[in-house]
């Protein structure tokens, strides 16, 4: 389509056509984007931005082949929420849909955090930070509890460096590295606020929504799918009381804890299979979770709403 | 005299794209790309200082490149060269190996003609730029 070689030229009155959906289709980013829609459950504004982003960059590959210029967009992002919403998933997935898109050209993510970025003395910060980043070119740099690297109560803090280095790598090596910072909202709003170089030079400001119950039982039913287990109809109805009780109680941590619960949740399975050892187990009894591994959880016990 | 030395040395000097595609090329491969420098270009010198550790972990050649930019600024009147490892087993040496920058004067080789018993002659090669000690050997005079 268009491959007249008048393209290149600026557009005219009655110039080429540009088919987006013909690049839409070559790139291959549907798949990338259906996988995110497939494994995230929920995250409708974080689905909403990515597909954003995804449009932003088809329209300017157009435009550049329409011989419109621009500079190219700056992609460095933040994401924000709650432990366990997803955000290094995302972070994973990101990676591979900007090297779909061309944006980066290897895809890779290199998750760091404070201690990988931060030296122990001085003058070991600088050589540390940009490591990490020569590591991380070429791909996405994921920083992870950013808040961390900005410490206000100790001045000579090394982590202000480090935020140095990364503004000028973020400056300087623009198509070379994407960077991703990370963390609970609030934090992150005091470090953004604390570092108002670093807050202009991130463009996208992703939050990460906590689940609801309904959310956190479909993901559980596709960890539980990925695992090749299946739940039992009283199991069904446990998981979901398990789901509702877990999230009142402190420390909960979204999927984290969901996965943590349905770890502890096999060894009970498996537990409970070993003690009947004298008789053989068909496979479907391997694969099924019961109601009563799930009801053995200390969630259960908690005093005041207790189902059992 | 032009040295020429490993891959590419009878080419012209590669241009920093040239040399960034070279690179990438190495990085596909899974080899790891190191930096090592010298100012001593006898053909027999086959251990160069090393710039920096070889970069096992880095995958694109931007990452390779700060590294090749710091050498150059750094050492502009010596001879840097890039060298991709091969670690796969039965390989484990290195597999491409090419100038990036070398002195914009260079003196050359003297042949020495040794004499010995009968009418045996051992011959030696003597590098003009080696009279001066290291660091002092081109251009300038201070010491890198």
């Amino acid at each position: 389509m268009g491959e007249t070689g008048r393209q290149h030229q600026p557009p005219a009155g009655d110039e080429a056509r540009y088919d987006l959906a013909a690049l839409y289709e070559a790139s291959d980013i549907e798949a990338a984007l259906a996988s995110l829609n497939a494994e995230m459950i929920g995250l409708e504004p974080v689905k909403t931005r990515v597909r954003e982003i995804a449009a932003l960059l088809l329209v300017e590959k157009l435009r550049n082949d329409a011989g419109l210029q621009a500079d190219p967009p700056a992609l460095h992002m933040s994401f924000t929420g709650n432990p366990g919403t997803g955000k290094t998933t995302v972070a994973r997935l990101m990676a591979d849909i900007l090297k779909k898109l061309g944006y980066v050209r290897k895809g890779h993510l290199v998750a760091v955090t404070r201690d990988d970025l931060v030296g122990e003395f001085i003058g070991h910060t600088a050589p540390k930070t940009r490591e990490v980043i020569k590591k991380a070119m070429g791909g996405v740099l994921f920083i992870d509890e950013a808040y961390y690297l900005f410490r206000p109560e100790n001045e000579r803090d090394y982590g202000k460096e480090a935020i140095e280095i990364l503004l000028q790598a973020m400056e300087n090596n623009r198509d070379d590295l994407v960077v991703i910072f990370a963390g609970y909202e609030e934090q992150m709003e005091r470090f953004f606020s604390s570092n108002p170089g670093l807050r202009s030079r991130v463009a996208h400001h992703i939050e990460f929504p906590d689940y609801d119950d309904q959310e956190l039982y479909r993901i559980a039913e596709l960890m539980l799918g990925h695992m090749q287990y299946r739940l039992s109809g009283e199991a069904e109805e446990a998981l979901r009381d398990y789901i509702h009780l877990r999230r009142q109680q402190p420390g909960f941590a979204n999927a984290r804890s969901i996965r943590n619960a349905l770890d502890r949740c096999r060894m009970r399975q498996a537990k409970r299979l070993f003690e009947q050892r004298q008789r053989s187990l068909s496979a479907t009894e391997l694969a099924t979770i019961e109601a009563e591994d799930l009801l053995a959880s200390r969630v259960f016990d908690e005093p005041g709403e207790n189902r059992r | 005299m032009r040295i020429t030395q490993g891959t590419f040395s009878y080419l012209p000097d590669l241009t920093r794209e040239q040399i960034a595609a070279q690179i990438n090329y190495c990085l596909e491969q899974g080899w790891a790309v190191s930096i090592e420098y010298t100012d001593d270009p006898h053909p027999r010198n086959t251990y160069w200082e090393m710039f920096g550790m070889p970069m096992f972990d880095i995958q694109d050649a931007a990452g390779v490149m700060v590294e090749v930019d710091r050498a150059l600024s750094e050492f502009p009147e010596y001879y840097i060269k890039v060298n991709a490892f091969d670690s796969t087993h039965g390989w484990e040496t290195v597999r491409l190996s090419f100038i990036i920058n070398r002195p914009r004067e260079e003196p050359g080789f003297r042949l020495d003609r040794l004499e010995a018993e009968g009418r045996t002659i051992r011959y030696s090669t003597h590098t003009y730029a080696g009279q001066k000690p290291a660091g002092a050997r081109y251009g300038g005079g201070e010491t890198a």
